[in-house]
């Protein structure tokens, strides 16, 4: 497969007028910034990757009069740390894009669900915002937007547990269909979007969609912000263009002896190090919301998979049996394999069982526990037996 | 065990009486008294005109709604991957040392609590923890020292 140099880009954190990006928004009709941003490509930042223009055309298309754009920055994947960043750096650019995705879908109504780890940043974000809508008033905007904070729960940066936390219940996810476009929030159409992909609508906007595409591949257009941690010499957020093979990312942030690198998070993959450089970072290989985590030759894969287990044990919100059996039986059939009190070929028995919770769970954190499980498992076998 | 005296109604003035209230009125509490008792449960449930069961089921499902006793300074070391990588563990014991509790301990005096969470976002900056809504990183046993000490003087 083709893959791209890494690129290092600067558009995310870059200072701009946002006054102007709405101004020519506000002169758009809702169609022209929906098939903008259709045009560029883009697909979300969060981490699942759904085409942003088509959740707004979709959106756009409910005839409800009471809709809702929600900003997710509920960012709670391990090794993630990019929204915060946007946010204590750029929360005008959220804001905007907010705005405009109000505009494009019709919606009066914002919502930011912070999570509560980043509390420490909402009076700076209260009184950026103040503002910010008092600008975009101005413009002619009728958007309003407000906050609400989580409370410690990962479950809830999946949207229909966001909208149900909102709600104030349990952050217990919903059943889909019907999804969030057609039936979210209070049961109204609803578009979720993560911190960066609103950033990202907004460059899209004041650049156009053509120099936009020009950025990553294909399938994955535009540049990704990447959290990067662990054995890196040089640990932190950086903008890069998609579409670079695993290779030339461990060359640029390795430390030299670098034997696996997790993309996505817990919930993403594990890649040995004999296959980064057949692997591609996009959509079209291994997709991540920017957790990029670097494990060296004095690491034990077997810690990293037990810490992972031990936390989606904690997470799971133990609606469906699948998720919160299945996590408990994956933690505790590692480690009675590594004890000896089962066989090795226990472990087969794990995958079927991380198999099984993939179809049978009811959302995207019991179906991607076998992610991070049966990569480990299967290319670090003799590290999770011995 | 607290008096909520006034605290309820003023959050319940605040943000209203509707279901969607709760997460925003039970926060309040849990900002000034860092966890919520039986009682100021009941008093959010006859508020609002929900089952007390109900306020309790949305406290207990979140883990910053603390529904047992807590000390004033609730620290939450993180303890996921990157920072397990990185020293969490003396990070512990450094804080089991000063203040002389276990983990899920609170100090005699009230004072802090010592609780471990999952990731919280400060990965490239491990080992980290939360002192209250303060996040630090970036420790060490000195450093973790004088932060301890500034609390205990403030």
């Amino acid at each position: 497969m083709e893959t791209k140099k890494i690129s290092k880009v600067d558009l995310i954190f870059e200072h701009i007028d946002p006054r102007e990006v709405l101004t020519k928004a506000y002169g758009m009709t809702r169609d022209e910034i929906i098939d903008e941003i259709l045009e560029s490509g883009l697909k979300g930042r969060g981490g699942a990757g759904f085409p942003t223009g088509m959740k707004w055309k979709l959106c756009s298309e409910e005839k409800e009069k009471t809709k809702y754009i929600i900003c997710n920055a509920d960012e709670g994947e391990p090794g993630t740390f990019k929204d915060r960043e946007i946010l204590d750096r750029v929360a005008y650019k959220v804001y905007a894009g907010m705005t405009i995705a109000g505009k494009a879908v019709g919606a009066k109504k914002g919502i930011i669900y912070l999570r509560g780890e980043y509390k420490f940043l909402l009076p700076q974000l209260r009184m950026q915002l103040d503002g910010f809508l008092k600008m975009s008033n101005e413009i002619g905007y009728d958007f309003e937007i407000d906050f609400r904070l989580g409370s410690g729960a990962y479950i809830c940066g999946e949207e229909s547990a966001l909208f149900e936390s909102i709600e104030g219940k349990r952050g217990e996810p919903r059943n889909k269909p019907p999804y969030p476009t057609h039936s979210g929030l209070f049961g109204k159409p609803t578009v979720v979007n993560n911190v960066e992909t609103l950033v990202n609508s907004v460059i899209i906007l004041k650049y156009g969609s053509k120099k936009y595409k020009q950025m990553g591949t294909m399938f994955s257009t535009g540049a990704k912000v990447f959290s990067v941690s662990g054995d890196t010499p040089i640990p932190g957020i950086y903008e890069l263009e998609l579409g670079m093979s695993l290779l030339e990312f461990v060359k640029e942030f390795g430390d030299g002896d670098t034997k696996a690198v997790q993309v996505g998070g817990a919930a993403g993959f594990c890649v040995p190090r004999k296959l980064f450089a057949s692997t591609v970072i996009g959509f079209e290989g291994v997709p991540t919301g920017g957790s990029m985590k670097l494990f060296n030759s004095s690491r034990s894969m077997y810690n990293v998979l037990h810490n992972y287990l031990e936390f989606f044990t904690e997470e799971s919100c133990g609606q469906c049996t699948p998720c919160r059996v299945g996590c408990q039986q994956l933690l505790r059939g590692v480690e009675s394999v590594k004890k000896r009190e089962s066989k090795s070929t226990y472990l087969n028995e794990l995958v079927k069982l991380a198999d099984t919770m993939k179809i049978a769970s009811k959302c995207g954190l019991g179906q991607s526990v076998g992610n991070a499980f049966k990569s480990i498992v299967e290319n670090f076998r003799e590290e999770i037996i011995y | 065990m607290y008096q909520t005296d006034n605290l309820v109604k003023d959050l319940v003035e605040k943000h209203g009486r509707q279901r969607d209230s709760l997460m925003p009125i039970l926060q309040g509490i849990v900002e000034k008294h860092n966890y919520l008792t039986d009682e100021a449960m009941v008093e959010v449930a006859q508020e609002l005109d929900i089952s007390a069961a109900e306020v309790y089921g949305t406290a207990s499902f979140y883990s910053f709604l603390d529904t047992e006793p807590r000390g004033k300074y609730v620290i939450r070391v993180c303890k996921t991957i990157t920072c397990a990588m990185k020293g969490k563990e003396e990070v512990i014991e450094a804080l089991e040392d000063i203040l002389k509790i276990k983990v899920g301990g609170t100090t005699s005096n009230g004072l802090f609590t010592l609780l471990e969470t999952n990731c919280m976002g400060w990965c490239h900056k491990a080992p980290a923890m939360l002192i209250n809504d303060i996040p630090y990183t970036e420790l060490t046993r000195e450093k973790i020292i004088k932060i301890i000490k500034d609390y205990m003087h403030k």
